[in-house]
C-alpha cells in the first residue's frame, strides 16, 4: 500500500525579551540554578502576574509576519496538570482566544516549487523549569529559572506532507522570528524547539490516521529524523495489522529512535479557565498600525529586492536571505565595493566557507563587512587578483589586519604599469627562445609556460589578463 | 483607661496623651489576659509590635502625622508579613515564614500602623464559622459557645473583645461581614480592585477583596485610607485617584435614596432579625433617608453560582501547595505522586479538600459548560440586577445575615447548610460591589448586622451612612460583658 | 446529581489528595448534596447572557519589560522542605 504522510508541527519559540512574561525576573540563560526565579516564578502563596508589554508587542510583529489575524482581545487560560517543574500546578497559557489566529507562511520545496502552509494560531504562554536527574541519587532537582520565560507556540495545520517540508517549514519560521528580532533563535539553549505530530494514511484517504506527538525536538536534524523514524514505525505496524496509538513520544537521538513517553500518558484532563489574575488583552489597531510600520523587511521580500536590485539570481538570493544577519552582512559588503555580484560571490564563498571551516558565527566573524569589503574594494581596483585576494582574506582571517595593511605588510600590491610588465616579458623571451620557436610554429600550448614564468619573476603580483594581453602581442609581434 | 476606638486613640496619641509603646502594652496585655477565652489570635508578634512602637514614638515626637502612626492593628493570617508565620489558618502553611510583605501589611506599615500579631480564621478563608482553622475554632466574644463568624473570624472576635482596635479581613462571599454582624462590628468590604490582593493568599481570585475591620465606620475609613490604591503588581488593581474615605462621614442623609430588596427580607429571615433590621432602617428614615422597595430578582441564584466560581478558582489557586517549595511536605513520600498527594491530604482539611474537589470536578472535561460556564452567565444575571438597581437608589440596605450567630459545631456536619448562611453576602462578591457591615441592634445578648451596599467605588457613600447612624445609635459602642 | 466513591476517587486523583475508602465516602456524600444544590442554577434563564469571568470590565494593563527582581533564592529556600545545591529536591521522575 502507498501511504501519505501528515505532519503539524508546533513550534515553541521564546521571546527575547530581557524579563519574563509576568515577573520581573531576568530571564537570561546560563544562571545558577534558581537564581533567577522570583516570587512570582516561584508561585509562593500571594504573588501575582503582570503582563510584560514586549512580549504581546513581539506577538503582535509574529501576527502580522504570517499575515495573520491580531485578535482585539484576547484572554489567558490557566491549563491545570501537576508537575514539578510546573511551579504553581498550572501554566498560564492562552486556549480559547489567542492572541493570533490564521496565519501562514510560504516554504519552497525541493524541486523550487512553493506551498503555503497554514498556521492555525500562535498563542503566548509562560515556560517551565527544568527537571534535573544528573548527580542526585534518589532525587531529581528542580530548577525554576526557565519558569515564566515567555513563549510563542505556534500552532500550524496539519499540511506538511513529509519530514523535509517539516524541515523547511521550520527553518523558514526560525529565520522569520530572526528576521523579526522577536526571538533568538538558539536552539541548543531551547528557545526555539518543536512538538511534531505526525501520522500516516493510505493515499486518497481523507481522513487522517491517528497521530502520535514527538516531544521537544530542538534541531532541524531531529526533526527530519524523528519524523523519519516515526513515519516508518507507524507504516510499520499498521502494515502488520496493528494500530498505531495517540501518544507523546520522545525521540532518542543516541538510538535514533522515538519511544512512548509513559509518564505523560496518563489521561490529562487540564480544566483550563481563564485566569482570574489576568484581564482580557485588548489590542487597539493604533497599536498594531505602529507595529507594522516598525516591521523589518522580510525574507520573501528582501529575497525579491535582492534579485532586483542587485541583479541576483535566485538561487543567491535565496541564500543570502537566508538569514537575517547573512542579507545585512551582504549589504553592507556591497554597499561598502560597490560590487554586488562580486559581493554575493564572496559572502557565499570564501567567507561562508571561512564560517563553517572555523565553526565560528556570522556574529563572531573576525572578518567585518567593512573589511572584506575592503578586500573586493582591491580586486575592484586591480590591486590584487582573484587568487591573491584569497591569500589576503586567509591573513585578514587570521588576524593579521585588514586587507590594504596585509597587502603593505607581504608587498602584495598587484603590477598592473605596463612598461614594467613589457619589462619582464621581454626578459622571460629572450632568456628562453627555444619556447619562442615553439611557440611561433603553433605550439600554443607552449603560451602557458611564459605566463607561468612572468608569474614567477613578478611573484604572482602581475595582473594576469595584462599579463596574458602583452605576453600574446610580444611573442606574436616580434 | 478607657479603651478608645481607633480614632480616639489617634487623637490621643497625637496629643501625646498616650505613648504607642503604652497603647501597644496595653492591648499585647489584653490579649495575654484574654485571649485565651477567643482563640482570636495564630500568632502574637510583641516584640516586633513594641520595636514598631518605639519606632513610632520617635517619629510622633518629630511632629510626624502618617493616618496610622502609633496605632495598634492585627493582620489576618492571609496575608503575608515578612520573617512572620503566614499560615492562612492552615497546616499546610503551618512551617511558611513569608519572605515579603503584603502590599496591604507594607502600606499599612508605611502609614505608620503597629501590627500585634496575625488573627485566626478559616482554613484559606473557606468557611464562615471560623471552625475550619488547623488552630481550632474562635469564640464569639458575645457568647462563647457561639461562632464568631468566618471566614474572618479572628480579626472580628478580636476587634469586638477590644483585643485590638483594628484588623484586616478579607472577603470572598461575606468573609468581613458576616463576622463583623456576628461580632457585633463595622466591616467593610470594598469594590473589587480598590485593595491589593498582592501577597493576600488568593482563595477566589475573582471575588478575593480585603477590607477593614473595627467598632466604627470612621476607624473603617481610617483603616481603608491606609490600605486602599493602585498596586502595579496586582493586575486587577484599579488605577483610580487616591480618595480620602473620611472626607464625607459628616454628610447629612437627607433625600438619600435606600433599596430595600424584597428578596432580602422574605421567608428564611429570622422573624426577629427582620424587626432589628427595620427599626434600624427607622434610624436612616428619620436623618431623611428615602426607604424604597427594589427587586434583586436572581439574587436566590446567588448561593449556587458562587459554589462552581468560587471552588474553580481554588481547586487552581491550591495546587500551588504541593510540598516541593514550601509548606508542608509529608514524611518520607515512596515517589512524586504519594508526595503530591499525602503532603496536600495532610496539609488540607476536610472544607478545603470538599471545595478543591468540587472545583475540580466543574472544571473538568465534560463539566465546564454545564457548571463553569452557566454559573458565569448566572454572576452576570446577579451583577445586571445590581446595575438596574442602582439607577433607582443610592444604596441598598438589609440584614448581613439571616440568623444570629449559629452554636459552635451546629452546622459542621451540613456544608450546604453552612454555605446558605451567606445568602445575603454572596451576591455583591459576585458583582464585585462594596457592602459593609455595621452593627444594628441585639437580640438577647447577640448582635445584629445591617448591611450596606453601594455601587461602584462608592465606599465612601456607605461609610458615610454608617456613620450617620452611628450618631444615633450605640451598638458600635457596646462591649461583650466579658471583655469589658 | 449523585456522585459515587469511585468519581471521588478520580476527581481527588486529579486534584492529588489522598483519599482512603472511608473518607471516598464521606466526601460522595457531602459532594452529591452540595451538587443538588448547585443544580438549582439550572433555573436560570441564561439564554443569550455573556459569561462573566471579573467583576470589572477592564483590561489587562502592560508592564514595561525591565528586570526589576534580584536574586533571593537563599532567603527563598529557607522555606523549602528540601533543596541541595540551589536546586529544589523532589522524589526521583521518571521520564
Amino acid at each position: 500500500m502507498e501511504w501519505e504522510t501528515v505532519i503539524g508541527l508546533e513550534v515553541h519559540a521564546q521571546l527575547n525579551t530581557v524579563s519574563k512574561i509576568f515577573s520581573g525576573a531576568a530571564t537570561a540563560y546560563g544562571a545558577e540554578p534558581n537564581r533567577q526565579a522570583c516570587a512570582v516564578d516561584l508561585g509562593l502563596p500571594g504573588v501575582l502576574p503582570v503582563l510584560n508589554g514586549a512580549v504581546v508587542a513581539k506577538a503582535v510583529m509574529l501576527g502580522l509576519a504570517i499575515d495573520a489575524r491580531i485578535a482585539p482581545r484576547s484572554v489567558f487560560a490557566r491549563k491545570n496538570y501537576f508537575y514539578p517543574d510546573l511551579p504553581k500546578g498550572y501554566q498560564i497559557s492562552q486556549y480559547e482566544l489567542p492572541i493570533v489566529a490564521q496565519g501562514h507562511l510560504d516554504i519552497e520545496l525541493e524541486d523550487g516549487t512553493r506551498k503555503r502552509i497554514g498556521i492555525t494560531r500562535a498563542h503566548l504562554e509562560e515556560d517551565a523549569g527544568k527537571s534535573l536527574h544528573e548527580g542526585l541519587g534518589a532525587m531529581t532537582g528542580i530548577d525554576l529559572n526557565r519558569a515564566g520565560t515567555p513563549l510563542v507556540e505556534i500552532v500550524s495545520e496539519p499540511d506538511l506532507r513529509s519530514a523535509k517540508e517539516a524541515v523547511a517549514y521550520m527553518k523558514k519560521l526560525h529565520a522569520l522570528v530572526r528576521y523579526l528580532g522577536v526571538c533568538d533563535g538558539n536552539m541548543q539553549e531551547g528557545s526555539f524547539r518543536c512538538d511534531a505530530n505526525v501520522s500516516v494514511r493510505p493515499v486518497g484517504q481523507e481522513a487522517f490516521g491517528t497521530r502520535a506527538e514527538i516531544k521537544n525536538l530542538n534541531s532541524f536534524r531531529f526533526v527530519e529524523r524523528a519524523i523519519n523514524f516515526e513515519v516508518e514505525r507507524q507504516i510499520d505496524l499498521l502494515e502488520a495489522g496493528g494500530q498505531v496509538a495517540q501518544e507523546t513520544r520522545l525521540y532518542d537521538p543516541d538510538r535514533d529512535e522515538t519511544r512512548s513517553m509513559r509518564s505523560k500518558e496518563e489521561a490529562n484532563d487540564y480544566r483550563y479557565f481563564p485566569d482570574p489574575d489576568l484581564l482580557p488583552v485588548v489590542i487597539h489597531p493604533e497599536f498594531i498600525e505602529r507595529l507594522r510600520t516598525e516591521l523589518p523587511e522580510l525574507p520573501d521580500a528582501k529575497r525579491a529586492r535582492f534579485i532586483d536590485a542587485y541583479g541576483l539570481s535566485d538561487y543567491d538570493a535565496g541564500m543570502l536571505t537566508g538569514s537575517r544577519e547573512l542579507a545585512d552582512f551582504f549589504e553592507a559588503v556591497a554597499a561598502g565595493c560597490d560590487a554586488p555580484k562580486l559581493a554575493a560571490n564572496w559572502v557565499m564563498g570564501e567567507f561562508s566557507a571561512a564560517l563553517n571551516r572555523s565553526e565560528v558565527e556570522l556574529r563572531d566573524s573576525p572578518v567585518s563587512a567593512a573589511d572584506l569589503a575592503q578586500l573586493l574594494c582591491r580586486i575592484e581596483d586591480q590591486t590584487l587578483s582573484g587568487k591573491l585576494a584569497k591569500d589576503v582574506f586567509e591573513a585578514m582571517w587570521a588576524g593579521e589586519g585588514d586587507a590594504d595593511a596585509v597587502i603593505a605588510a607581504r608587498g602584495l600590491k598587484q603590477i598592473t604599469d605596463t612598461g614594467a610588465i613589457d619589462a619582464i616579458i621581454d626578459a622571460v623571451i629572450s632568456a628562453n627562445p627555444a619556447q619562442v620557436e615553439q611557440y611561433r610554429s603553433g605550439k600554443d600550448k607552449v603560451f602557458g609556460f611564459f605566463v607561468g614564468q612572468v608569474m614567477k619573476q613578478t611573484q604572482g603580483k602581475a595582473n594576469p589578463a595584462q599579463v596574458n594581453e602583452r605576453l600574446r602581442a610580444r611573442l606574436l609581434g616580434d | 483607661m478607657k479603651l478608645e476606638t481607633l480614632t480616639g486613640w489617634r487623637r490621643r496619641l497625637r496629643a501625646r496623651e498616650i505613648s504607642s509603646r503604652e497603647l501597644t502594652e496595653l492591648y499585647l496585655g489584653r490579649i495575654a489576659r484574654l485571649d485565651a477565652q477567643l482563640n482570636s489570635f495564630i500568632t502574637v508578634t510583641d516584640e516586633l509590635a513594641l520595636a514598631a512602637a518605639d519606632a513610632a514614638d520617635e517619629r510622633l515626637g518629630r511632629g510626624e502625622e502618617t493616618p496610622l502612626l502609633g496605632l495598634p492593628v492585627a493582620q489576618k493570617d492571609i496575608f503575608c508579613t515578612e520573617g512572620v508565620r503566614t499560615s492562612c489558618g492552615s497546616r499546610m502553611l503551618d512551617p511558611f515564614v513569608a519572605p515579603y510583605d503584603a502590599t496591604v501589611v507594607a502600606r499599612m506599615k508605611a502609614a505608620g500602623a503597629v501590627m500585634l500579631g496575625k488573627t485566626n480564621m478559616d482554613e484559606f478563608a473557606m468557611g464562615s464559622s471560623n471552625e475550619t482553622s488547623f488552630y481550632g475554632p474562635v469564640c464569639n466574644p458575645w457568647d462563647p459557645d457561639r461562632v464568631p463568624g468566618g471566614s474572618s473570624g479572628g480579626s472580628a472576635a478580636a476587634v469586638a473583645a477590644r483585643l485590638v482596635p483594628a484588623a484586616t479581613g478579607t472577603d470572598t462571599g461575606g468573609s468581613i461581614r458576616q463576622p463583623a454582624a456576628f461580632c457585633g462590628i463595622t466591616g467593610l468590604k470594598p469594590t473589587y480592585g480598590r485593595v491589593s490582593r498582592y501577597g493576600m493568599i488568593a482563595f477566589a481570585s475573582s471575588l478575593d477583596q480585603g477590607g477593614p475591620m473595627a467598632a466604627t465606620a470612621e476607624d473603617c475609613a481610617l483603616m481603608l485610607n491606609a490600605m486602599a490604591g493602585f498596586d502595579p503588581r496586582d493586575s486587577t488593581s484599579v488605577e483610580r485617584r487616591a480618595e480620602d474615605f473620611s472626607a464625607d462621614l459628616e454628610r447629612d442623609l437627607k433625600g438619600l435614596r435606600i433599596g430595600l430588596p424584597r428578596e432580602f427580607f422574605g421567608e428564611g429571615l429570622d422573624p426577629e432579625m427582620r424587626a432589628a433590621i427595620e427599626t434600624a432602617l427607622a434610624v436612616l428614615k428619620d436623618r431623611g433617608a428615602i426607604l424604597v422597595d427594589i427587586n434583586l430578582p436572581n439574587s436566590g441564584l446567588s448561593v449556587p453560582a458562587y459554589y462552581v466560581v468560587a471552588p474553580a478558582e481554588c481547586s487552581s489557586n491550591l495546587a500551588r501547595y504541593d510540598g516541593v517549595r514550601f509548606g508542608h511536605r509529608c514524611a518520607d513520600p515512596l515517589d512524586l505522586q504519594d508526595l503530591y498527594t499525602r503532603s496536600r491530604a495532610e496539609g488540607f482539611g476536610a472544607e478545603v479538600k470538599r471545595r478543591i474537589m468540587i472545583g475540580t470536578y466543574v472544571l473538568s472535561a465534560g463539566y465546564y459548560d454545564a457548571y463553569y460556564l452557566k454559573a458565569q452567565k448566572v454572576r452576570r444575571l446577579i451583577a445586571d440586577d445590581f446595575r438596574r438597581a442602582f439607577t433607582e437608589v443610592d444604596v441598598i440596605a438589609g440584614p448581613t445575615t439571616p440568623e444570629l450567630p449559629f452554636r459552635l459545631g451546629e452546622k459542621s456536619a451540613d456544608p450546604v447548610k453552612m454555605y446558605l448562611s451567606d445568602i445575603y453576602t454572596i451576591a455583591v462578591n459576585l458583582a464585585g460591589l462594596p457592602g459593609l457591615s455595621m452593627p444594628a441592634g441585639t437580640i438577647g445578648n447577640l448582635p445584629v448586622g445591617l448591611q450596606l451596599i453601594g455601587n461602584y467605588f462608592d465606599e465612601a457613600r456607605l461609610l458615610n451612612v454608617a456613620h450617620q447612624f452611628q450618631q444615633d445609635t450605640d451598638w458600635h459602642a457596646r462591649m461583650p460583658a466579658a471583655f469589658v | 446529581m449523585s456522585l459515587d466513591s469511585d468519581a471521588v476517587r478520580r476527581i481527588a486523583h486529579l486534584a492529588r489528595l489522598a483519599v482512603d475508602d472511608r473518607e471516598a465516602e464521606g466526601f460522595a456524600s457531602a459532594l452529591s448534596d452540595i451538587f443538588e444544590f448547585v443544580e438549582t442554577l439550572e433555573g436560570a434563564d441564561i439564554a443569550g447572557v455573556e459569561p462573566m469571568a471579573h467583576p470589572l470590565d477592564a483590561e489587562q494593563r502592560l508592564r514595561p519589560d525591565a528586570v526589576t527582581e534580584t536574586d533571593q533564592r537563599d532567603r527563598f529556600q529557607q522555606s523549602a522542605p528540601s533543596a541541595e545545591g540551589g536546586l529544589y529536591l523532589v522524589p526521583r521522575v521518571i521520564e
